[in-house]
C-alpha cells in the first residue's frame, strides 16, 4: 500500500469525484426526469418535453456515459497515485 | 411447418446451447464455483450481468405495464430509471470495493467488516429473504412461457425449466451460469429489440426504436409527432394522456429511489462484480453491465408506446389517419377475416385478451368508461346476476332492481360524453374491449407487425432466456449464502474445499427443489413479494454496504441495529397494507392511496427504510466503541485497488 498520505489524498480525490457524479446522477434522473417535469413543459422533444424523455430514454444515456467517465477518471487517478494493480 | 413445430426447434436449439456450455465450463473449485474463478473478462461479465439482471417481469411485462398504465405511460419511467440508474451506484459506490475485499459472498463482507458473526448471520437471513421471493417469479414465468408456447401445462413447463437450470446451475456453478448467461443474453436482446425494429419502421419510418419514440407518426403522413398522436387518441376515447404528469410526484420519486437503491442491494447482482479479474473491471464491467441492460430499456418505452397506439388503431381503423371517432370501430367481421387482425382472436383463446359486443352493433368500441358508467355498469351486472342467481319463488323485487339498474345506468350514459356527443348517442353502453393483459404488449408484438414465424419463436426463446438466467443467478446467490456463510462460515470452518463444493451443489440443488415447489404453488402474492424484495435491499443491504466502505466510525452495533431497523419498518409497512406476511385479511390498514402515510405506497417505503438504516446507525456507533485497529486497516485497504490478487477462501 502507498504510504498514509498519498493514499487518503487518494481517497479524497476519489470522495470528490464521487460527489460530483452523483450530483450529475440525481440532477438528469430525479431533477430532469420527475422534479422539473413540470417547470420545463415548454421544451420540447419529439411530441413531448424534455421532462418526459429524460425519465423515459435520456437519463439511461446519462448513466452509462457517467459510468465509464467515472471509470476512466479513476483509471487515471490510480495511476497519479501509483494505486493500479 | 406450422408455429408449434417451429417454437419447439428454436428453443430447442438454445437450450441445446446452454447445457453445451455448461459442460464446457464445469467448476472444479470453490474459487470457480462461487466466482467464476475470477476470470470474466468485463464485457462479457456485463453481458451475463445483464442476462442476469433482466428477468421476466424486464422482458415481458415492463414494456406493457408502460403502455396501458391507468395513470399515463410517464409514471411508469419509474421503472426505466430506477432499474438502471442502481448501476451508477453499483459502480461508485459499491462495486470496485467489494471486488478489492477480494471474497466471495455479500454476507462474507458484512461479517469481515463488522467483526461480527450476528450481522453475518442477519446479512443471509436478509439475502435468502430477497433471493427466495424474487425466484419464485421467476420460476412461474418460465412455466407460464412454456405452457403459451409449446402447448404443456404449467406445471410440465416448470419442471422442465428447473431441470434446464438444475444442469447447468449445479454442474458448472458461477463459472458454467456467467457463461451461459452470456449466451442467452444474446438471445434475449435479439428477440425483444427485433420485433421492435420493424414496428418502429412501420409506425414512424425510424429504424431505431429509441429514435422513433420522439419521431413522426408515418400512416397519417408524417406531420404529426408519434408521442402527440398517442396523447390525441387516447384522450379522445376518454383515458389520460400517455405522458400526463405525475398525481403523486413525491410517491413518484421515492419509488424510483427505492428501486435504485434495491437494484444496487441486490445480492445475486452484486457478486457479479466479484467474478471480474481486477478492480478496474469492476467499475468498467458496471458500465458494460449497464450498455447492455440499456439496449433493452432504451427500447422498452418505444415498444410500449407504439404497441399502444398499434392497440388503439387496430380498434379504430379512422384513427390512423385522422381522429378515432370520425369513423367505425373495427367490427367482429373484420376480426374474423382480415389476415393483420387474426392476433386478435389468436390471443383471446389465451384469455390475455378479451371482447364482448355489448350494445349488438356487430363493432367492438375499446374506450375509456367514466366513472359514473363504470360504477352504474358494476352496480347493473351485480343486480343482474342477483336475479340469475337467484332460486326463490317470487323474483319481482330483484326484476324491479334490474330495471332500477338499468335506468341508472342508462342516465349515466345520457351524462357522460366522449368527445362532444354522449354515450347514449353514440349508442355505447360501455368498453367492449373487456381484457387487456399487459404481458400481451410484448408477446403479440411478431404478430401485430405480422412478421414471420421464426420470430414469434424467438420471442418464446428470449422470455425463457430472461427467465432462466435470473432463476440461475438468484439459485447461485442462495446456495453460496447456505454453503459459504452459513456451513463454512459458522456451522463447520474446518470444511474441506471438495466438502465446501459439494455443500454447494447439495445447497444449491435444495434451492431448485424448494424454488420449484414455490413456483408449482405460489402463494398467491408473488407480484407484491417483488416489492418486498426490492425494499429489503434497499432498507437493509445497501447502506450497511456503503457505510461499511465509506465510514471508518460505524461499528458492529451501529451496522445490526441500522439493518434491524431497515428490516423492521420496511417489513412492517408492507404488511401493514399487504397483510402479516401477505395473508390476506390480516393488514391493519386499507391498501388504498388515500390510507399511505403521506401518500407513500408500500412499493416505494424501501427508500425510508435505507434512510432509517442509516441513521439508527450513525447513531448507535456514535455512543458505543469505535472498530478495532484490524477492521480499520481492512477499509484503508478496501479502498485502494493495488494488491487485490485474486480471492482467497480462508
Amino acid at each position: 500500500m502507498a504510504d498514509k498520505t498519498s493514499s487518503s489524498a487518494y481517497w479524497s480525490a476519489n470522495v470528490r469525484v464521487i460527489f460530483i457524479s452523483l450530483v450529475i446522477w440525481f440532477v438528469c434522473s430525479f431533477g430532469l426526469g420527475i422534479i422539473l417535469r413540470p417547470a420545463l413543459m415548454g421544451i420540447s422533444v419529439g411530441g413531448a418535453d424534455l421532462g418526459f424523455w429524460m425519465a423515459q430514454n435520456g437519463s439511461i444515456y446519462v448513466f452509462l456515459v457517467l459510468i465509464f467517465a467515472y471509470a476512466w477518471r479513476m483509471n487515471k487517478l490510480d495511476k497519479e497515485y501509483g494505486v493500479e494493480e | 411447418m406450422d408455429q408449434f413445430t417451429l417454437n419447439l426447434i428454436v428453443v430447442g436449439i438454445t437450450f441445446a446451447i446452454y447445457i453445451g456450455i455448461a459442460i464446457w465450463a464445469r467448476a472444479g473449485t470453490t474459487a470457480e464455483f462461487y466466482a467464476a474463478g475470477q476470470g470474466v473478462p468485463p464485457v462479457l461479465n456485463g453481458m451475463a450481468t445483464g442476462a442476469d439482471w433482466m428477468s421476466a417481469a424486464s422482458f415481458i411485462s415492463m414494456a406493457g405495464i408502460i403502455a396501458l398504465a391507468p395513470a399515463g405511460g410517464y409514471e411508469q419511467s419509474a421503472f426505466l430509471m430506477g432499474w438502471t440508474g442502481g448501476y451508477v451506484l453499483l459502480a461508485l459506490l459499491l462495486a470496485p470495493y467489494l471486488r478489492k475485499f477480494g471474497k466471495f459472498t455479500v454476507p462474507e463482507f458484512i461479517g469481515d467488516r463488522f467483526y461480527s458473526g450476528g450481522a453475518r448471520l442477519l446479512a443471509v437471513i436478509c439475502l435468502i429473504i430477497i433471493s427466495v421471493t424474487y425466484v419464485i417469479g421467476q420460476m412461474r414465468g418460465v412455466g407460464v412461457t412454456f405452457s403459451r408456447f409449446l402447448e404443456v401445462s404449467t406445471d410440465t413447463g416448470l419442471y422442465i425449466g428447473a431441470a434446464i437450470v438444475f444442469a447447468y446451475a449445479v454442474l458448472g456453478g458461477m463459472k458454467g451460469i456467467t457463461y451461459t448467461q452470456v449466451a442467452q443474453y444474446v438471445v434475449l436482446i435479439i428477440a425483444y429489440t427485433v420485433p421492435a425494429v420493424f414496428i418502429s419502421l412501420n409506425l414512424t419510418g425510424s429504424f431505431l426504436p429509441q429514435l422513433g419514440l420522439i419521431g413522426t407518426y408515418a400512416p397519417s403522413g408524417g406531420d404529426v409527432a408519434m408521442l402527440t398522436k398517442l396523447d390525441q387518441v387516447v384522450t379522445e376515447l376518454g383515458f389520460k394522456a400517455y405522458t400526463s404528469e405525475s398525481a403523486n410526484m413525491f410517491n413518484m420519486f421515492l419509488f424510483t429511489m427505492s428501486l435504485m437503491i434495491g437494484t444496487a442491494g441486490l445480492p445475486h447482482v452484486i457478486i457479479r462484480f466479484f467474478t471480474v479479474p481486477k478492480v478496474a473491471d469492476a467499475r468498467s464491467s458496471a458500465g458494460w453491465s449497464l450498455v447492455f441492460i440499456a439496449l433493452l430499456y432504451t427500447v422498452a418505452p418505444a415498444v410500449g408506446s407504439m404497441a399502444r397506439l398499434n392497440l388503439t388503431t387496430a380498434f379504430w381503423p379512422a384513427a390512423q389517419t385522422g381522429s378515432a371517432l370520425s369513423g367505425p370501430a373495427v367490427s367482429l367481421a373484420d376480426i374474423e377475416s382480415k389476415p393483420e387482425l387474426s392476433w386478435i382472436n389468436t390471443w383471446r383463446g389465451t384469455g390475455l385478451l378479451a371482447y364482448e359486443d355489448k350494445n349488438g352493433d356487430g363493432l367492438i368500441q375499446y374506450f375509456n368508461e367514466p366513472a359514473p358508467v363504470a360504477n352504474a355498469n358494476k352496480a347493473l351486472a351485480a343486480a343482474a346476476k342477483a336475479l340469475a342467481d337467484s332460486t326463490d319463488a317470487d323474483k319481482t323485487a330483484l326484476q324491479t332492481a334490474v330495471t332500477e339498474a338499468t335506468a341508472a345506468r342508462d342516465a349515466a350514459l345520457s351524462q357522460a360524453k366522449l368527445g362532444d356527443k354522449t354515450l347514449a348517442e353514440l349508442g355505447l353502453v360501455g368498453n367492449e374491449l373487456t381484457k387487456v393483459d399487459n404481458d400481451i404488449m410484448v408477446l403479440a408484438n411478431p404478430e401485430i407487425a405480422a412478421l414471420p414465424g421464426w420470430v414469434v419463436a424467438l420471442v418464446a426463446a428470449g422470455a425463457l432466456a430472461a427467465a432462466l438466467s435470473t432463476a440461475a443467478g438468484l439459485l447461485l446467490a442462495i446456495s453460496s449464502a447456505i454453503s459459504h456463510d452459513l456451513i463454512k462460515g459458522s456451522i463447520n470452518p474446518n470444511i474441506s474445499e471438495k466438502g465446501e463444493l459439494l455443500a454447494a451443489r447439495v445447497a444449491m440443488s435444495f434451492a431448485i427443489v424448494v424454488a420449484t415447489y414455490l413456483g408449482l404453488n405460489p402463494p398467491g402474492f408473488a407480484a407484491q413479494v417483488v416489492a418486498l424484495a426490492f425494499g429489503l435491499a434497499a432498507a437493509t443491504i445497501f447502506p450497511v454496504l456503503m457505510m461499511g466502505i465509506f465510514s471508518k466510525r460505524i461499528n458492529k452495533e451501529g451496522a445490526i441495529a441500522g439493518m434491524l431497523v431497515g428490516l423492521v419498518f420496511t417489513a412492517m409497512y408492507i404488511f401493514a397494507y399487504k397483510g402479516m406476511f401477505f395473508v390476506p385479511g390480516t393488514n391493519w390498514l386499507p391498501d388504498t392511496p388515500a390510507n399511505y402515510i403521506f401518500g407513500i405506497s408500500p412499493l416505494s417505503i424501501g427508500t425510508v427504510g435505507a434512510v432509517l438504516n442509516f441513521a439508527a446507525a450513525y447513531l448507535v456507533s456514535s455512543v458505543t466503541k469505535a472498530p478495532p485497529q484490524h477492521v480499520v486497516d481492512l477499509i484503508e485497504s478496501i479502498r485502494v485497488p493495488k494488491g487485490a490478487g485474486s480471492a482467497q477462501a480462508h
